[in-house]
């Protein structure tokens, strides 16, 4: 369908206002590009809290090894005394990586924010394939049913890391996981490719096509910026991964030997014909997953952009920057793969490439905290729950962004690498970072989604927990890793190295258990308001960016009435001469003097 | 309240630092101590970078926190400061960091080469073979005659003998997943791929007992993969127990007392 075709259907739409759909049209199949954020956000809330689960029994192992689980054990384990088996942690720390990355993170920012903020952002009437969009949502649910199911097959749930490394992930001699749930995570994994690509063709597609008047690429907010370049960067590599994914299951499944090396024996028993060479799988994983990574924090960087901006009142220091460092980290991050592999036997003169290449993509990052920290001088900052998490999301930033340099550092690698270092730093990146800044996403737009706002007081007792939570849970794994607490370890207490340092994992667990907890405010506060919450009126942070100036305040489908808004100007215009008392511009003011704002006056 | 929260951000910067001082030399989280040459490059390198990311780090924050104090007070009047950027400042705190970043990517090459690169490697004999499966270390030494698989091996499990100041050189392979040989005193690691044929090569510095731990998940068992390296004080004792140790291997070829240690 072309553009204007759509463009036609929708205006179309609008004119007829408010024809009735059925309720499943309207909430369930819906094509409504709002609607399906929505959706997104209800199915990120619920994988979030079985993210969460599988995390918390990670830590309890890791603090009072084979003891009883308290709730579960008894339900799941009580051939064991209530006690986790080993083959069973594995699967936990993989399947919790695989749950928080795959079902939480990306759809929570690009599926979430995508779709709600993109068409409202540049002022479109939806997304360009609106039923594509419906189906990139559906096919969320077949993913989670694989994940969920993997944990009832026999063998249980996938077992070899969230990164499925064969040859232990590509034959089902390896471990009890590897049989059926491996297979399982793998399909599910397709699953979430699918619904990941079709989302980004629609929002190149949209992004590209569907500007309103006015709305030039440089007055887009960094929202829109953001997941504009991070749907490039899953359309280029997603298809590797895909690949990579079929590749495995017909090692699998079919015997084919791309994965698999000459003359393996697992178990006792020969894998299959070989031939095939592991290392490939490493590669193509990390091609699609290293930009995963980034896919994981550049919204989430967006995100913060808008939320420090409205509430600093003041414009975004260097936009142009900003959004040069996005694409700077887009592209390096296709050449940055090899850096999960120093160890792994390939050629370490690629190794110092790969390095090099590492070190440089700390640039751009750093010049987006350094505009950040811009933004925040000679501001006027408002203590909102949103504009918390977003200084949250700086601020940690700044602590995982740092200590990745210790991982890009090859000879510091040997040691760190596969150690509670690098557990350290990916948490404070998707955790401080893409997490807190989903936070900040969910209460600043939660107005915008459903009329009503969230408690600030409990929006800021949820914060204060969660940060401080935060870091006793996850700052201390930098020390572990500098004794080389290896991850993935059911019982480091096994090694004399190691021993010692259970108090530690004690207090992390008892941290983590109530951040757990924390997250249950969250829950509480989201879904209370959205009956008895305060009326949040048009726009209740005086916002300067288009999706505040909708006609209603939630906009039916269509989203702009007759005629989309006409664009004056960028979306950081806080403070200009021209604005209000508190620096209120918004895009859609007419400049004062203008042949427009008669017209508007009139 | 804005100085609250102001403090409450202060607050976990101070705890990040904080808790290395909290740790420095604490066993189990601090660096084991080092026992190997490259280890000595290695915690050097380690202590540059945080040096220089502490003190961004620190840098970093105090603009925050103070940005923070002052710009965060509700009763302050007037606008904000109408900015869009400041082209000089962009091209300073781009271009200081690059050369950082390039310097620490330069600065690392030496210690990677001396660690990774096969040009690198001691031209002295293999030492053992490492044959790693689920869950043990399989470790064969090819004798006085230089030669694997020849009478005078001897195999071991999860033993790894040497002497000190020896050029160590191992051969490293996988016979079914991945696994990864990981010395951490002496902050060696390797991973081993089943169909590769690995070198790894490092010096211990002082005789003692170290331990080996598997550091690439490999199945259920994979945290109780352990191994300790011997490092005796002189080749001969080396030899003495090299000799007692073919003994009693070709005496019974399942002598208890080798596969005691292995767990
Ligand atoms: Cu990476
Ligand atoms: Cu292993």
């Amino acid at each position: 369908m072309s553009s204007t075709a759509t463009t036609i259907h929708t205006e179309a739409h609008a004119a007829h206002a408010e024809h009735e759909l059925s309720f499943v049209r309207k909430y369930i199949f819906s094509t409504d590009h709002k609607i399906i954020g929505i959706q997104f956000l209800f199915t990120v809330l619920f994988t979030l809290g079985l993210g969460g689960l599988l995390a918390l029994g990670v830590r309890w192992q890791l603090a009072y090894p084979w003891t009883k689980v308290p709730i579960f054990g008894e339900l799941l384990w009580s051939d064991n005394g209530g006690a986790m088996p080993a083959e069973v942690y594995p699967m936990l720390t993989t399947m919790h990586a695989s749950v928080m990355i795959f079902l939480v993170i990306i759809p929570g920012l690009s599926g979430v924010f995508g779709n709600f903020c993109i068409p409202l952002q540049i002022g479109a009437r939806d997304m360009a394939f609106p039923t594509m969009n419906m189906i990139s949502y559906w096919f969320m649910w077949p993913a989670i049913l694989f994940f969920v199911a993997s944990f009832f097959v026999t063998g249980g749930a996938a077992t070899f890391g969230w990164t499925s490394y064969p040859p232990g992930a590509g034959n089902l001699q390896a471990a009890p996981g590897s049989l059926h749930g491996q297979t399982l995570w793998l399909l599910g994994l397709l699953c979430v490719g699918v619904s990941s690509l079709l989302g980004s063709v629609n929002y190149i597609t949209t992004i590209v096509k569907l500007r309103t008047k006015g709305m030039s690429f440089f007055r887009m907010p960094m929202t829109t910026w953001a997941l504009f370049i991070t749907a490039i960067l899953q359309a280029f590599a997603l298809p590797v991964l895909t690949a990579a994914l079929i590749l495995q299951v017909a090692d699998r499944e079919f015997m084919t030997s791309f994965f698999r090396p000459d003359d393996l024996v697992i178990n006792n028993e020969p894998a299959g014909p070989g031939g095939g060479q592991p290392l490939l799988w490493q590669h193509l994983f990390w091609f699609y997953s290293h930009p995963a990574v980034y896919i994981m924090i550049l919204p989430a960087m967006g995100v913060v952009s808008d939320v420090i901006t409205t509430f600093a009142r003041k414009p975004l220091f260097g936009y142009k920057p900003m959004v040069l460092a996005v694409a700077g980290i887009a592209f390096l991050g296709f050449i940055v793969w090899g850096h999960h592999m120093f160890q792994s036997g390939m050629n370490p003169a690629l190794g110092m490439t790969f390095m090099t290449s590492t070190m440089l993509i700390a640039l751009p990052s750093a010049v987006k905290v350094f505009n950040w920290l811009g933004t925040l001088w000679g501001s006027r900052i408002r203590w909102t729950t949103p504009m918390l998490n977003a200084l949250a999301f700086v601020s940690m930033f700044v602590i995982g962004g740092l200590s990745g340099i210790f991982m890009a550092a090859t000879p510091v690698d040997i040691y760190i690498h596969d150690t509670y270092y690098i557990v350290g730093h990916i948490h404070y990146v998707l955790f401080g970072g893409s997490l807190f800044g989903l936070f900040a996403g969910l209460y600043y737009w939660y107005p915008k989604m459903f009329g009503r706002r969230m408690s600030e007081f409990w929006g800021k007792v949820h914060f204060a927990g969660s940060f401080v939570l935060f870091n006793l849970v996850f700052f201390p794994m930098h020390i572990l890793g500098m004794g080389g607490f290896p991850r993935r370890y059911a019982d480091p207490y096994f090694f004399e190295t190691w021993k010692d340092t259970k108090p530690m994992n004690q207090m992390m667990t008892i941290a983590a258990i109530l951040l757990g907890f924390f997250q249950l405010i969250l829950l509480l506060n989201f879904f209370l308001s959205l009956r008895r919450g305060e009326k949040a009126g048009h726009n209740p942070w005086r916002a300067n960016s288009l999706e505040w100036h909708t006609p209603e305040i939630w906009p039916g489908h269509g989203n702009w009435g007759a005629r989309t808004p006409t664009v004056h100007r960028g979306p950081y215009e806080y403070a200009a001469p021209e604005s209000e008392e508190d620096g209120y511009y918004p895009q859609t003011t007419p400049p004062p003097g203008s042949q427009a704002e008669r017209a508007h006056a009139h | 309240m804005h100085r609250l929260w102001t403090l409450l951000f202060g607050a976990a910067a101070v705890f990040a630092v904080g808790i290395f001082f909290w740790a420095a030399g604490k066993s189990g989280y601090w660096f084991p101590e080092n026992v190997s040459v490259i280890g000595v490059d290695i915690d050097h390198l380690y202590w540059v970078i945080t040096w220089i990311t502490g003190i961004t780090f620190v840098v970093v924050m105090v603009l925050f926190l103070w940005f923070l104090w002052k710009y965060g007070d509700e009763r302050r009047p007037g606008k904000a400061v109408f900015t869009h950027g400041n082209h000089t400042l962009e091209t300073v705190w781009t271009a200081v960091p690059a050369a950082i970043l390039v310097f620490i990517a330069v600065y690392q090459y030496g210690a990677w080469k001396e660690a990774k690169f096969r040009s690198h490697m001691p031209d002295s004999p293999l030492h053992a073979r490492v044959l790693a499966g689920q869950f043990e270390w399989r470790i064969r030494y090819p004798g006085p005659d230089r030669e694997l698989y020849t009478d005078d091996d001897v195999e071991q499990v999860n033993l790894l003998h040497a002497w000190k100041d020896q050029d160590i050189v191992l051969q490293l392979e996988s016979r079914d997943v991945l696994h990864s040989f990981f010395v951490p005193a002496a902050r060696m690691k390797q991973d081993m791929v089943p169909g590769m044929k690995q070198n790894m090569w490092f010096q211990i510095t002082r005789a003692g007992e170290y331990e080996i731990a598997c550091a690439e998940l490999c199945g259920w068992g994979h945290y109780k993969m352990k191994g300790h390296l011997i490092v005796h004080e002189t080749k001969a004792d080396f030899d003495r127990w090299y000799q007692e140790a073919l003994g009693r291997q070709n005496a019974d070829q399942r002598d208890p007392s080798i596969w005691e240690r292995g767990e």
